[in-house]
């Protein structure tokens, strides 16, 4: 089971619930977690892996042989990013808008382009006590997420259980993460800043042809409309998470809800009950 | 010479752009006659400042008078050769108006931010 933890708004507990979950689940299934959210991972914040493997993952950018270059702007041309241009007779290149497609290389009549390797980030692989456990971290002025994402879900080991951590959002490196996963849990809150991303978030899900449930965090903080909407569009609620001092006081404190208050162990066994429910 | 002023529309009377990049027209002025050729910009959801930079590069332009440009609509812009006048305001008729008089200060660096006009 291949499971991603998403939510569109950020910050609504798409941690709290996947590391949570991940431990539980470890108790009775060989279990990975990967976080995905690789421009600010936290997730090892509350696992603590030791981690003994680290690879740095890169793109492939043009280089110009100006000695075969005929200054034909045919590579400009053909880039669908626009990372590369043809100003003042010569061609600029935009690593940071490169998506390493190579298209340049092939339009390219005189074999005038070389590529090279941009390293966009780093990946580590470890261990947390019995869960098998994965993160990376986008470079600094980086913008491209999604080979990083990509990287990590094809390195990462095998398991009974695979619960992805995804990005916060609705664009590429959330479609990075949640592309091929069984399931997807969309963590919201009752806000109107939660249920309006929440919109969002099913929007994708149902592009991407997953089953969807939800978790509200922060329950009975503000009002009924993500209940009311995910009756009306038959999302099942799977888990309900209070607005309680205690537990904001466990993530403050970095320490799994799990452990400074041992009763979520059930609700959280139940949700991954309920998750197998949703692909059946 | 020819100019190019970032606009919302295709006249004299239209508004001049803020937006280098994602700027709906670039009204091609020539400075000599002051006739205008509108341009319609076109930029995709990628590079937008490269695409904006590569179009008034071909065509011609000397100078740009616009609201603001990012970085790489600057890096293209500078490697063409073409100057930037930032802080258009008005209409078009306005900004090639104050252009006209020095009212409008030159860039020698970026002055916005990427993906400021777009979306990723």
């Amino acid at each position: 089971m291949k499971l991603a933890v998403a939510s569109g708004k950020g910050g609504t507990g798409k941690t709290l619930v996947a590391v949570n979950l991940a431990v539980v689940l470890s108790s009775e299934w060989e279990t990975t977690l990967i976080d995905c959210d690789v421009e600010a991972p936290n997730a090892h914040l509350f696992l603590r892996p030791t981690l003994v493997e680290r690879d740095v993952v890169s793109k492939r950018v043009p280089r110009i042989d100006e000695a075969r270059c005929t200054e034909c702007g045919a590579c400009a041309e053909a880039c669908e990013f626009h990372a590369l241009a043809f100003v003042g007779g010569r061609a600029l290149i935009f690593e940071e808008l490169c998506h390493g497609c190579g298209r340049c290389g092939l339009v390219c009549p005189n074999d005038a382009i070389r590529e090279t390797d941009h390293p966009l980030g780093e990946i580590e692989r470890g261990q947390a006590g019995a869960i098998a456990f994965a993160h990376g971290r986008l470079r600094i002025g980086e913008s491209m997420a999604s080979p990083i994402i990509g990287e990590l879900k094809r390195s990462a080991p095998e398991s009974e259980w695979v619960v992805l951590d995804a990005p916060p959002g609705t664009a590429c490196p959330v479609i990075s993460a949640l592309h091929d996963v069984d399931a997807v849990l969309l963590v919201t809150e009752p806000t109107p800043f939660g249920l309006h991303d929440l919109r969002a978030a099913v929007g994708v899900a149902r592009e991407l042809d997953l089953p969807a449930g939800v978790v509200i965090n922060r329950d009975g903080f503000r009002d009924n409309d993500v209940e009311r909407y995910c009756a009306e569009e038959g999302l099942p609620v799977l888990l309900r998470i209070p607005f309680d001092r205690r537990i904001a006081e466990a993530g403050a404190d970095v320490r799994l809800l799990i452990d400074v208050r041992p009763e979520w162990k059930e609700p959280f066994a139940g949700l991954a009950a309920s998750v197998k429910g949703l692909v059946r | 010479m020819k100019i190019c002023v970032t606009s919302s529309g295709q006249t004299w009377a239209a508004a001049a752009n803020p937006s280098f990049g994602r700027a709906p027209y670039f009204l091609v002025v020539d400075v000599e006659t002051e006739s205008i050729d509108p341009v319609k910009n076109d930029p995709g959801v990628h590079g937008a400042g490269v695409q904006a930079a590569q179009t008034a590069a071909d065509r011609g332009v000397a100078v740009v008078v616009t609201g603001s440009v990012g970085p790489n609509a600057f890096q293209g812009l500078a490697a063409a050769g073409i100057e930037v006048y930032i802080g258009a305001t008005g209409t078009v008729r306005e900004a090639f108006d104050a252009y006209r008089a020095g009212k409008l200060s030159r860039a020698t660096a970026p002055t916005g931010s990427p993906h400021r006009g777009g979306r990723r």
